[in-house]
């Protein structure tokens, strides 16, 4: 269930078009914000307040890669692994976040900090290789940096 | 070179408004409202301005389709869903000149009669999320948005709309499904969305680079501007170079720049000392160039006359110790992922060109895997619902056509049990994992292929 405050901004979302159906990737990610990912409680209680059918909510949040149907860990990993990111040695920083993690990708490490996923391209070619950990965006990365990262997410 | 896109990206403090505005931002804004909506369209078109997120389709003659309509309202739709790999040129814009785009908005807005405007803008790009409200509100407190702009009379609203991860939804009518709430899948057209857009209504969608480029044409006047780039091909364009170069990064230029000056001059040429392999001259769905082809121009027509496209001017830069069998893999199991599941051709044949590439990468490739790459791309091309499928064939095809010894090889070698192989070789393992299997080395021929 969203608290009052989710709801009111979904509300105020809906203004925005013509028709109150278009703010439901905006509710999706109200949703998300709120709990850490979009549970079917969640999708239901968007479905009446949009009067859009469950089914429909459903299926356009399954659709959506960034919308998560399963709890995450406090702190979300998105590393990149497309191809200029590749070039640049994202499949060996892979391998050694999954071995710092200890969890395989999607599963919530032991003390519930992260979780990761690999991710298509995220527009940090520039400074590839490249991952996001929730909204902030860390490039350049070697092993070594990414242990720095890590630690400065409790 | 004079500067348009990119011009107050390193000006201190530039997000703000005032900053951007003593720097020159909404200038632009008055000369526009200072003609008929016709007269600014009229400037465009002689501008030469084309599309700059791949297609490069006129936008002076995209958004006279949309002011003749005669249906209301109109919509404005930019689209910042910029999920072609290899590209950021966008995000520059977004998060470091978030006016510009604005700007070139609410013209566009005013000369097609919209007074509605959509920034869709990928979900992957929170920052300029943040950045791009912050600007929408300073622009309403300006009046430079909202009713009776500037005391012009004219209308123009804008929200942000943030995507959720999906690169199908920068294809324009994936992108209004998605707008209106629904799986971002295409729309048959015709009707094109100047005619039948948002919710039916006329609706004119740019990708923020061209958007950006209406205040330099307002401000330059048609004639200057058009003198930029070469025939055909006017104007700047952000040239977004990765891979193995000495300086990655977005360099703005005229259009027809060598691919040799974009990379030895701008991105400090090959990294490590080694030699240029193969470029990927617009984004991962247009096909590779080799070192050969290091003289051509980049424009839409000298591209296009090698084989290749312009697209979104990505340019990515592989060297000798590439292997092309991998890159190609890397790029594949992109577009499996992004076929958004509407046409057979696309979903089943992206899925089987990823299965091949995985099966070749673990060593249990069979000789006649490089034909049955080719047949799959055949029965895609021409017969995919929207662009995706297209684009996914381009990399297979262009990787064949200039190193098919490379697949050959690993094929023989039964794969080279690399370290960067190993992340590929699972093959598929997404959501639409059952589906049907792609055809095997030893039980089935290329004749039962060519249904």
């Amino acid at each position: 269930m969203l608290n009052d405050e989710a709801r009111e901004r979904i509300r105020l979302a809906a203004l925005r078009y013509p028709e109150p159906r278009a703010a439901l990737l905006p509710a999706l990610h109200i949703a998300q914000k709120e709990a850490g990912y979009v549970s079917e409680d969640a999708m239901r209680f968007i479905a009446g307040q949009l009067n859009v059918p469950e089914s429909e909510v459903f299926g356009t949040a399954t659709f959506y890669s960034l919308i998560r149907r399963s709890s995450s860990g406090r702190h979300v990993i998105s590393i990149c692994h497309n191809l200029p990111c590749t070039l640049l040695g994202a499949e060996p920083l892979i391998g050694h976040l999954k071995s710092r993690l200890g969890v395989d990708e999607g599963e919530v490490t032991p003390d519930g900090r992260f979780s990761y996923q690999r991710i298509e391209c995220i527009g940090r070619c520039d400074g590839a290789p490249a991952m996001l950990v929730d909204d902030d965006y860390h490039g350049d990365l070697t092993p070594e940096k990414i242990d720095g990262i890590l630690e400065k997410y409790a | 070179m004079e500067q348009l896109l990119l011009k107050r990206i390193n000006v201190p403090g530039g997000l703000d408004i005032d900053i951007a505005m003593a720097h020159g931002a909404y200038g632009a804004l008055r000369i526009s409202f200072g003609m008929r909506p016709v007269d600014v369209i009229d400037e465009v078109k002689r501008s030469g301005l084309r599309g700059r997120g791949g297609a490069g389709f006129p936008t002076g003659v995209k958004w006279g389709f949309a002011a003749m309509d005669p249906k209301m309202p109109k919509y404005l739709i930019c689209n910042a869903d910029e999920g072609e790999p290899g590209t950021f040129k966008d995000r520059i814009i977004l998060e470091r000149d978030p006016h510009l785009l604005i700007e070139g908005m609410i013209i566009a807005g005013y000369a097609i009669g919209a007074e509605r405007g959509y920034i869709y803008l990928r979900g992957e790009y929170p920052a300029a999320a943040d950045i791009l409200e912050r600007a929408i509100t300073q622009a309403y407190e300006k009046g430079l948005l909202g009713n009776n702009i500037i005391g012009s009379g004219v209308t123009f609203d804008l929200s942000l709309h943030r995507g959720a991860g999906a690169y199908i939804c920068g294809e324009e009518t994936s992108l209004i499904e998605s707008l209106e709430g629904k799986r971002g899948q295409p729309r048959i057209r015709p009707p094109f969305p100047a005619n039948a857009g948002a919710w039916g209504k006329p609706t004119v969608v740019n990708n923020v680079e061209t958007l950006a480029n209406v205040p330099g044409i307002m401000a330059l006047g048609s004639e200057a501007y058009s003198k930029l780039g070469v025939e055909g091909s006017t104007g700047t364009k952000i040239f977004c170079v990765s891979g193995a170069v000495n300086r990655p990064g977005a360099y703005e230029l005229p259009l027809g720049t060598t691919l040799r000056e974009i990379i030895y001059t701008h991105a400090g040429g090959i990294r490590g000392g080694g030699k240029l392999k193969a470029v990927i001259p617009g984004g991962a769905s247009t096909p590779m160039l080799t070192a050969e082809h290091i003289d051509v121009k980049m424009d839409y027509s000298s591209l296009l006359s090698t084989g290749s496209m312009l697209g979104s001017g990505a340019v990515i830069v592989m060297d000798d110790s590439t292997c092309m069998v991998h890159a190609t893999a890397v790029i594949i199991r992109f577009f499996e992922h992004e076929s958004c599941g509407k046409c057979t051709p696309c979903r089943e044949g992206t899925g089987w060109l990823h299965q091949i590439y995985s099966r070749m990468l673990r060593g249990e490739g069979g000789e006649s895997d490089i034909d049955v790459l080719l047949g799959i791309c055949r029965k895609m091309k021409g017969k995919c619902f929207c662009p995706l499928g297209e684009g996914a064939i381009q990399p297979v095809l262009s990787s064949i056509k200039y190193f098919r010894e490379e697949y050959e090889r690993c094929i023989r070698e039964r794969g080279c049990g690399g370290e960067q192989c190993k992340g590929m070789m699972q093959g598929s393992k997404h959501h639409m994992t059952n589906k049907f299997q792609a055809p095997s080395t030893k039980s089935q021929t290329l004749r039962t292929l060519d249904f």
